[in-house]
């Protein structure tokens, strides 16, 4: 990493990246707002977002933890989401470089929209580019924006009137759908794995229907091979 | 130790560790193609179970009308194609202003 702002391709990616960092940004205040109004003290939000640095997990882990459900399930439950990571990791393995430095510090920078950004452009320069702009500035906004909504968070008071417990979902909703729509097969398995986890809901402890619900991948068939190639 | 320290903790290093797969393996070891599709199915999967009981449920029993109404919203405004940020922020807008109307 030389300076950023080097050129004006940097300055379209980082153009594009900020409708994410605005996006993330809001998502972070609600996680910082929604975890002290919970009954955490701000170091916890503000401590995970750092070290965990993985918005979904986090949420998950927080509302298991919130809900009652002990830190084993807490735990657990985040980690099964971000072992989406792992795949992640492998696919941007080129793009982050071979440095060691680079390599251990881009593994932390490795999200699912930071991966989706630098993916989607066309060649190996402006990938490694998109990568940093946007996993650097995705860290930083994040960070400031659950700082924010941590100190703002007992001062909000019940955060269901500003309607935040429905942002989390929605922002699920947003990121799946694009999959959901491209992919019968999967949606053939998400479909199955949400009816089996809310029918788990009343009767196990929280953290645990979520994963049930990877009994639905039972339908993921291995792709039948023609007879002739 | 307090629980949300354990949590904190054992996160953070497992979530490294899965992250650093790909920087610690490349160019040495290939990951077999089913299991890269299992592994990529399996995050929808968790992350559609996670978005139906969070927009349903709460403490184990139904979280009422106005987060799934409110959720639905935006998933409407995502299948149109809204931008990131005004699916987000119609969600807890319709689910906020479902509330000062009345409904749970």
């Amino acid at each position: 990493m030389r300076s950023l702002l080097r050129t004006p391709s940097d300055r379209s990616l980082i153009r594009d990246s900020s409708l994410v960092w605005l996006a993330s940004g809001v998502v972070g205040v609600s996680f910082g707002a929604v975890s002290v109004a919970g009954g955490l003290p701000v170091w916890v939000p503000v401590l995970m977002s750092v070290v965990v640095y993985a918005g979904s997990a986090q949420f998950s882990a927080v509302g298991v933890l919130l809900a009652g459900g002990g830190p084993v399930a807490a735990a657990a439950t985040g980690l099964l989401l971000n072992t989406r990571t792992a795949a992640f990791s492998l696919a941007v393995a080129e793009i982050i470089g071979s440095g060691r430095a680079a390599r251990f510090l881009g593994a932390h920078l490795v999200t699912d929209e930071t991966v989706a950004f630098a993916l989607a452009q066309p060649d190996p320069v402006r990938r490694r580019r998109a990568f940093w702009i946007s996993g650097l500035g995705l860290f930083a906004v994040w960070n400031t924006g659950v700082l924010a909504g941590a100190l703002a968070g007992g001062a909000l008071g019940d955060t269901a009137r500003y309607g935040l417990d429905a942002a989390f979902p929605a922002v699920l909703v947003a990121l799946v759908l694009p999959q959901l729509r491209g992919d019968a097969t999967v949606r053939r398995c998400a479909l199955l794995g949400a009816v089996i986890a809310l029918a788990a809901t009343p009767a196990v402890p929280a953290g645990v229907p979520v994963l049930l619900a990877l009994a639905g991948l039972f339908l993921h068939r291995r792709q039948p091979v023609e007879a002739t190639v | 130790m307090n629980a949300a320290v354990v949590v904190i903790l054992a996160l953070a290093v497992g979530t490294y560790a899965f992250r650093l797969v790909g920087p610690v393996l490349h160019g040495r070891v290939e990951v077999p193609a089913r299991a890269q599709e299992l592994a990529s199915a399996g995050a929808v999967v968790l992350l559609v179970a996670l978005l139906a009981t969070g927009a349903l449920t709460d403490s184990g029993g139904f979280a009422g009308w106005a987060r799934p109404a409110g959720v639905l919203a935006g998933g409407v405004l995502a299948w149109r194609r809204a931008p990131f940020a005004v699916v987000v922020l119609g969600a807890a807008a319709t689910t906020a202003l479902l509330r000062v109307a009345g409904l749970g």
